[in-house]
């Protein structure tokens, strides 16, 4: 046994040893010769014949030499060695096609690991810094309106924190912001309000000081403290070691710094930086609405749990639906009809992943074609080559090496190029890992930040993928080497344009590949765009050009309710003075924000509702003039005035949708309705518009005088042909003027808002459309590559048409015609492919239909041109062919 | 097959190398052959060459010992020597043998007997 090990450990030495054992044994072969010889010379025979009759004795002496060699060594090994020294040594002499290859395959694998990455990142480990996340599930409401998911409400998740029995610790978090001014700007700043077990129910500990104590998270505004991020700490407080007990002014409140978060620590919201954390204490102070922590009916808490190792998601489901019920049973006032629901991290309904998650495998799989594509590009390369080495293949063979041997050597060609190009692309991952935010733009001047992970997965999956493409790859030129007949390839060397028979198929099988799926992606592309344009042109029922917004946040400033509305109205007078603004209003919010309307549960005057329903329906408080500015038409009814101000009776505009489902079709006007129990008269019905995104289906809405509901940040509209840049500077003078503490957000068009409320289709768009360009860069190569091969191989035939009368046109039109019918065979394929691959595109399509003919025929132009131009400089070569060296040319 | 020479496994050639040095003492490569061509009377098939195969894997599994010299007339030659450990795996393997022949024989004579019946 430990001989067989000994032996073991000199036979791999060997391997590495091999020229000087080589020179060792030449040395013992010369001197046995010379013994054989001299013994003989002893015995009487001539010096000739001594040397003869040793050698004959002795055998072969290059047997001898391999026998040596395959006792001595590990064949397997040593053939391996050789294949890879021979490849380096091939892929050194064409600096060029290895360029070429090793660009596709990074490309192709680059592409692949980095989606992977963004993949892994927001599916798996979407907060960074968070433990345990794998246990973590996101707990929220359903109703039979919002089966979607909604927010819970306080006192809800402290019964569902008592009750339940499966979860290590339940935590509640909700994103909020406020401002802070840098002199001129105002900037948002997001942060989290949080339960008090936040930070140890999440495993993160911060770096400098505690996080928040039990009992810090009831009591309204009972305590006012935070916690800060650690770039929060490096940027706005130059990492000020004296920082615990430091104050910072949020939302107009003082609070005292506590904690510092450790580094890399964002926050557990997918997609957002947290700056800043206070517990839920603070509620009223960031949110609009009032204190709600005793109010069951006040939905707003996102909320998630911990549940216990080896609980699945299932069984925690049955048990939160259970508590769901005895809640439903318990306060019919307010839970009637609703529901608890749980979801995976990357399903949560209240933040990015959700939207994000389709975009990316909407990505994966078109990474998936580049890298298709790629493969296939470097192995038309491969088998170009092969094919130009195939006297070589056929000398090996005719010496003895088995068809296996040359699989072997060109597999291992295969295998260096995919390691390299897997390298490359593992390097491009890695700077791309964190670009996936760049896909999303920053709204509202908030930063995103989107990490990839690369991590034992990613590397995995792209070994994985480095070895299936080293597979298709080697395979092609692998089976071109299985049909070489030896006799008639040793003597020929000819093939032809037109002719080339059985070799040719592979070959071109691989381009018409290539150019179906560029067809498929730029398809895609061609719908993904028109939807784009029909969603950014549609019109979403207020005027988008004329009109602009801007906000001053008067609440970190710490103006008071009716301080904030004194602002406003003066802001206003002002503002409509100033020359080129037709009119200008406050609302609460402006459409497709980020940020949710208020809402409210309501009742009506001779509508029942059914026993499952509770309906609730979103709405905005806004100022006279609203709809003038903002260009909602009217069908019944007036706007606001200042005299529905808190002396009037309480009065409210509906829209077209809400008259029809609660009035069934009898005009409102003059009717009632309920909201937060005061009674509104119905003195306005506008029309539908959209409200909350551009996607969104109708539904109900209505609108309230901001004098009779006051709020504390509003949005200003205004109505004026002037350019956003312009305004931007006369409305920061009006806002000095009044207060010079005070600077405004960005001043942008709805236009603008909308625009980037659209940013998932843009992203769809930007993404696939990018790939799709590759993808055709990689086609149009290789059909440049296969027929300028196929030129370069038939001077003989070309020179015999040139000879026997053929012009050079006719030689053009050949080459040409040869590689058109390639495209034509590869659009047929890809439309075919497409017709039945749209169809998943469907839920991010806009008004257009999976087989919109528009897209589908630009795309056939596209590559038609694309083809056109890759064939013209081999079909210039062609004609250019001298007949006279290209028939002597043998 | 009477007459015809005997085709050496890989096995018994070792064996044969490793009787020979522990009898003969040091030798190099080419006397080794010479020797067991004596011994064998010219029975065995060996092209010389092939011994050193055997040499090397003898040499890696560390039963002998290996050497560069000169011979008694003064050539450059290496040297091979039986260690210990070769001593030991020689005297198992010649006891084997010697187990295995007789065995052989008697089973074959059986068949001979059989034959003559």
């Amino acid at each position: 046994m430990i001989d067989s090990l000994r032996q073991s450990f000199h036979r791999f030495l060997a391997v590495f040893r091999g020229a000087q054992l080589d020179r060792d044994f030449d040395a013992e072969m010369a001197a046995h010769l010379e013994l054989a010889i001299e013994e003989n010379l002893e015995r009487g025979l001539s010096p000739s014949e001594a040397r003869r009759q040793a050698l004959l004795r002795f055998g072969g002496p290059q047997q001898a030499k391999e026998q040596h060699r395959d006792a001595r060594g590990l064949p397997s090994l040593d053939a391996l060695l050789q294949d890879l020294r021979f490849a380096l040594r091939m892929l050194r002499h064409s600096p060029g096609f290895f360029l070429l290859a090793i660009l596709c395959l990074t490309l192709g694998i680059g592409a692949n690991a980095a989606v992977f990455s963004w993949i892994e990142g927001i599916l798996f480990r979407p907060y960074p810094a968070v433990s345990h996340q794998e246990r973590l599930v996101a707990i929220g409401g359903t109703s039979r309106d919002e089966p979607r998911g909604t927010p819970l409400s306080w006192p809800d998740y402290l019964d569902l924190q008592r009750s339940c029995t499966q979860c290590e610790a339940t935590f509640v978090t909700k994103i909020t912001g406020t401002t802070l001014s840098t002199g001129e700007r105002a900037e948002r700043t997001t942060g989290s309000i949080v339960s008090a077990n936040y930070f140890e129910a999440i495993g993160v500990h911060p770096i400098l000081g505690r996080g928040f104590l039990p009992g810090e998270d009831v009591g309204q505004s009972a305590h006012p403290v935070a916690v800060i991020s650690y770039k929060f700490w490096q940027g706005r407080f130059k990492g000020d070691a004296q920082i615990l007990g430091k104050t910072q002014r949020l939302n107009g409140v003082i609070h005292t710094i506590v904690g510092v978060a450790p580094e890399g620590f964002y926050g557990t919201f997918v997609g957002w930086e947290m700056n800043f954390w206070v517990p839920a204490s603070m509620e009223d102070i960031f949110e609009a609405g009032g204190y709600k922590l005793e109010d069951r009916g006040a939905r707003w808490i996102e909320a998630y749990a911990l549940l216990k190792p080896g609980v699945t998601l299932q069984q925690a489901q049955q048990e939160f639906a259970a508590i769901g019920k005895r809640l439903e049973v318990a306060y019919p006032a307010t839970n009637r009809g609703r529901s608890l629901r749980l979801w995976p991290l990357w399903e949560t309904p209240f933040n990015n992943a959700g939207t994000l998650l389709p975009t990316l495998e909407i990505m994966l799989a078109v990474v998936v074609f580049v890298l298709l594509i790629a493969c296939a590009n470097v192995g038309n390369l491969l088998l170009v080559r092969s094919f130009a080495r195939r006297h070589e293949m056929s000398v090996r063979l005719a010496i003895g090496a088995g068809r296996a041997r040359l699989w072997k050597q060109l597999l291992t060609e295969g295998l260096v190029l995919s390691l390299l190009g897997a390298a490359g692309g593992l390097l491009v991952a890695y700077w791309c890992r964190h670009a996936l935010v760049l896909l999303f733009p920053a709204r509202g001047g908030v930063q995103m930040h989107l990490p990839g992970e690369i991590d034992w997965r990613v590397l995995a999956l792209s070994a994985g993928v480095c070895l299936l493409t080293t597979l298709l790859m080697g395979v092609a030129p692998a089976l071109q080497a299985n049909k070489i007949d030896l006799a008639h390839a040793l003597k020929t060397e000819a093939s032809g344009v037109v002719g080339g028979g059985g070799r040719a198929w592979l070959r071109s099988g691989l381009v018409l590949v290539q150019v179906s799926l560029s067809f498929i992606l730029l398809v895609g592309a061609g719908l993904l765009l028109q939807s784009l344009l029909r969603i950014r042109t549609a019109s979403p029922g207020f005027t988008t050009h004329r009109v602009l917004y801007t906000a001053v946040d008067l609440v970190s400033a710490g103006y008071d309710i009716t301080r904030a509305e004194t602002f406003r109205e003066a802001l206003l007078e002002r503002v409509r003075a100033l020359p080129g603004v037709e009119s200008a209003a406050f609302a609460r919010m402006v459409p497709l924000s980020y940020g949710s309307f208020s809402s409210s549960p309501i009742a009506v005057d001779g509508y029942t509702p059914q026993p499952e329903e509770s309906p609730t329906v979103d709405y905005n408080e806004v100022g006279p003039a609203y709809f003038i500015t903002i260009g909602i038409p009217f069908l019944a009814g007036r706007e606001f005035t200042r005299g529905d101000d808190e002396k009037a009776a309480p009065v409210a505009i509906v829209n077209e949708t809400m008259a029809q489902r609660y009035w069934q079709g009898r005009n409102p006007l003059g009717d009632r309705v309920q909201v937060k129990g005061r009674w509104l008269t119905i003195i306005g019905v506008a029309k539908d518009s959209k409200y909350s995104s551009v996607r969104e289906l109708t539904k109900p809405f209505f609108y309230v005088p901001i004098r009779q509901n006051l709020i504390r940040n509003g949005d200003l509209h205004i109505r004026t042909p002037l350019a956003p840049e312009v305004m931007a500077a006369a409305i920061a003078r009006e806002i000095h003027t009044l207060d010079a503490n005070l600077a405004p957000y960005e001043v942008i068009t709805l236009q603008e808002q909308l625009d980037r409320s659209t940013s998932p289709q843009m992203v769809a768009v930007t993404l696939v459309a990018t790939l799709a360009v590759l993808a055709l860069f990689l086609a149009a190569i290789g059909l440049y590559g296969v027929m300028s091969y196929t030129v370069s191989q038939s001077t003989r035939e070309l020179g015999l048409r040139m000879a026997l009368g053929a012009s050079a046109y006719g030689l053009f039109r050949l080459v040409v015609l040869r590689g058109l019918a390639l495209t034509a065979g590869g659009i047929l394929l890809g439309a075919a492919a497409a017709l039945g691959l749209t169809r998943l595109l469907r839920y991010l399509l806009y008004e257009v239909s999976p087989y919109d003919p528009l897209a589908f025929g630009s795309a056939f132009l596209v590559l038609a041109i694309v083809s056109l131009i890759a064939c013209f400089w081999p079909a210039w070569r062609a004609t250019r062919v001298d007949p006279i060296v290209a028939l002597r040319y043998e | 097959m009477p007459g015809s020479k005997l085709d050496l496994l890989q096995g018994t050639l070792d064996l044969m190398v490793l009787q020979t040095l522990a009898t003969m003492g040091s030798m190099h490569g080419y006397g080794i052959a010479r020797r067991i061509e004596q011994v064998s009377g010219d029975a065995v098939v060996l092209n010389q060459g092939t011994i050193y195969a055997s040499l090397v894997r003898l040499q890696q599994r560390g039963w002998i010992s290996a050497a560069w010299g000169t011979s008694a007339n003064n050539r450059k030659a290496k040297f091979y020597s039986i260690t210990k450990r070769g001593r030991r795996q020689l005297s198992e393997d010649a006891a084997y043998w010697q187990r295995l022949s007789s065995v052989m024989g008697r089973v074959l004579a059986l068949q001979e007997r059989s034959d003559e019946k």
